[in-house]
């Protein structure tokens, strides 16, 4: 892993949203009650969104105390994820993936048109709107090359890109217009461009396949053969406690 | 081809709704109350003898892995993890599952669930899947509504409930303990095993972490039964299974395939063929990054499957394939890839922490013809030093290509080595 610092100039205060916060205590209802840590990850990217996309230390000193952890442990979490900004980003951040599925279709293109509109990578272009990072594989290699953008609006793949439709893209950006998610070429999702081969069959959507079951393959003669066994009552739970220490 | 009433995946592409509506026309939820009242040891009875193997790269059956869990629930509460942090480089399948057939992967987490008595799952999504995420929730929240998940979930008398979590960008996370620990709130670093996670896995209790395809397969497999789903394939290489195609091809796309299709038969029906014709083919790397590259001449005629692929000593991975033409620098090509391994590495493990940066720096000189021939096999040498040496399989992962460039393309390598050197006398390049 790369070496990921704290940004040299930090707010002196950080405090979740409204909305930030009722995001927190939707996710905090998702775990155990003494397992409450799980929920650093979220709670760190609710913050990072709270604060124009970009990660402050003392965000990080807040998450901890909420979570009753160790500043260093939410740290740890904060420089070990490579999705958390730890200096400012542009309004628009713009993640191109350079890894090899997507280097093949000219990835390389993409990033020579960062740096040429935007600067070098990692920094904020000067009216603030831009800035662009090389990521590695966002997982969508069969709509190469494509890049993430994330803004107030969301984090969204645009994919299938090439020179003219990237600059295109930035240009809508620029100009505050929505620009449209996904493929930039006439494909839907990740389909194949052009004439279907597969997923014609009528039939598949027509509804037959919801009727109910004339019978079920390989079906017991005799339903409710076993039952999941839950040691609810304590006398349970004892016996499997001592079967097991006595092993 | 495999027709199309024998697709499982019958909205990849999302040309119809998502919805659990319109999901249940296609067949999803149907039948799933009845397999959970035949009980959970005749749902891991039928995953086994359907031959399904584990869907995430490694490939262990399905069923067996199943059974690993503890028959009887104890004081520790049993929990499934579905895998669904898909980073693999050229892989992309799970995300149309996620986004265009969330209710066939809601419905195997239930049974798979309850074939291992656990009343909880979490789904691990990658952080930058959030389209992905917001789309899984809310059929997660429709499947709630409708009362095929919670309490008494299908009529079954089982609660069960379904959780969404999220990372932030780590490939590493994708290792299963790396994963588990990511999702208690730690840095994502691979755990020492044993133990399992079937003895103690998520919050020190016992816990199976499944792909996402592998637990999505489940309902269809038990709707049309073991047999229909082990008719596809070979012998230990049966099903079908979602195939993604990249790189340079005419029509990228994913599809779903049987397994042990011809490699070549994949690329030309469904990609549209290799740019500029199969005579235009370099190299495939037929299984997500991971896997070592195969040249032309095997591409023609290797099926793919684990076996198959495994005597060429490549393997089938995610079935993620990379499609690479005879314009591509392969040293170039493996090297974007050496970059990633490093990027990627948690650092826990001396071999693959330095080793990943170390082939890295060595194959950028390469790339140049910065290097001396000699230094080939020190790098084929410290790959091999990498590999079988680190807690988890990034340090596998990351030698693996090398070696597979080396294997096939190490003329590539002395010819840039050899060009670099053309016109220059020996002071010149040993001043270097």
């Amino acid at each position: 892993m790369g070496s990921r610092q704290l940004a040299k100039q930090q707010p002196q205060s950080f405090a979740f949203s409204a909305s930030g916060e009722k995001q927190v205590k939707y996710w905090l209802k998702k775990y155990p009650k003494t397992k409450q840590r799980s929920a650093v990850i979220p709670m760190l990217w609710i913050a990072q969104k709270d604060n124009d996309g970009w990660l402050p230390e003392v965000a990080m000193r807040v998450i901890g105390d909420r979570l009753d952890m160790a500043y260093i442990r939410v740290l740890e979490v904060a420089t070990f994820y490579t999705m958390f900004n730890l200096a400012p980003v542009g309004k628009h951040l713009i993640q191109v993936c350079g890894t090899t599925p997507c280097m093949l279709r000219g990835s390389g293109d993409l990033i020579k048109i960062c740096q040429s509109r935007i600067g070098s990578a990692g920094t904020v272009s000067d009216d603030g709107l831009f800035s662009w990072t090389e990521v590695e594989c966002l997982g969508a290699c069969v709509n190469a090359p494509m890049v993430q953008i994330s803004n107030a609006k969301g984090d969204h793949y645009y994919e299938d890109l090439d020179e003219v439709s990237m600059n295109s893209l930035l240009d809508e950006l620029a100009s505050g217009k929505a620009a449209m998610p996904g493929s930039r070429v006439d494909r839907q999702a990740s389909a194949p461009i052009g004439e279907s081969l597969t997923l014609i069959d009528k039939s598949l959507f027509d509804g037959s396949k919801a009727k109910k079951l004339k019978s079920i393959p390989n079906a017991p003669s005799k339903p409710k053969a076993s039952k999941p066994k839950t040691a609810k009552k304590k006398t349970a739970t004892k016996k499997t406690t001592t079967k097991r220490s006595a092993k | 081809m495999l027709a199309d009433k024998d697709r499982i995946f019958t909205n990849l592409y999302g040309r119809e709704d998502w919805r659990l509506p319109s999901a249940k026309k296609r067949g999803a939820w149907n039948g799933t109350g009845d397999f959970l009242n035949y009980g959970p040891d005749w749902i891991v009875d039928q995953i086994k003898s359907s031959g399904l193997r584990g869907r995430g790269g490694a490939g262990f059956p399905t069923g067996l892995k199943w059974s690993f869990m503890p028959k009887e629930v104890g004081t520790r509460p049993h929990y499934l993890v579905v895998n669904a942090d898909e980073s693999e480089p050229g892989t992309c399948k799970d995300r149309d599952m996620m986004r265009h057939d969330p209710h066939l992967l809601l419905e195997g987490c239930l049974i798979a669930a309850f074939a291992m008595c656990a009343h909880a799952c979490y789904i691990y999504l990658r952080g930058e899947y959030v389209f992905e995420r917001q789309r899984l929730q809310a059929a997660i929240d429709e499947a709630y509504a409708d009362g095929l998940i919670g309490k008494n979930a299908c009529g079954s008398g089982w609660d069960f409930d379904v959780f969404v979590h999220h990372g932030a960008g780590a490939y590493i996370c994708g290792e299963e303990t790396a994963l588990l620990e990511s999702l208690e709130g730690k840095k994502g670093q691979p755990r020492l095993k044993p133990p399992f996670p079937a003895n103690a896995g998520l919050y020190g209790c016992p816990t199976t972490v499944n792909n996402v395809e592998s637990i999505a397969v489940t309902g269809t497999i038990l709707r049309r039964g073991a047999a229909w789903f082990s008719s596809f394939g070979r012998p230990g290489n049966v099903g079908t299974k979602v195939y993604c195609i990249s790189g340079h091809v005419n029509k990228p796309c994913n599809v779903e395939e049987t397994m042990s299709i011809p490699l070549k038969e994949l690329i030309e029906t469904h990609a549209g063929g290799v740019i500029g014709g199969w005579e235009n083919l370099k190299a495939v790397i037929p299984g997500g990054s991971s896997v070592p590259c195969l040249p032309r001449d095997i591409c023609d005629t290797v099926l793919m499957d684990f076996d198959a692929l495994a005597e060429h000593k490549s393997g089938l991975g995610t079935a993620g394939v990379i499609v690479m033409d005879q314009s591509t620098d392969m040293v170039q090509a493996i090297t974007r890839l050496a970059y990633f391994y490093k990027h990627e590495s948690c650092g826990q493990c001396t071999p693959c922490r330095e080793g990943t940066g170390w082939m890295w720096r060595v194959l950028t000189r390469m790339c140049a013809g910065k290097a001396e021939m000699s230094e080939i096999d020190l790098l084929l040498n410290v790959s091999q030093q990498i590999e079988g040496h680190t807690i988890c399989a990034l340090g596998d992962a990351a030698a693996w290509p090398v070696q597979g460039l080396i294997r096939h393309f190490r003329h590539e390598i002395e010819d840039k080595i050899n060009n670099y050197r053309v016109g220059k006398n020996i002071h010149q390049v040993a001043a270097e």
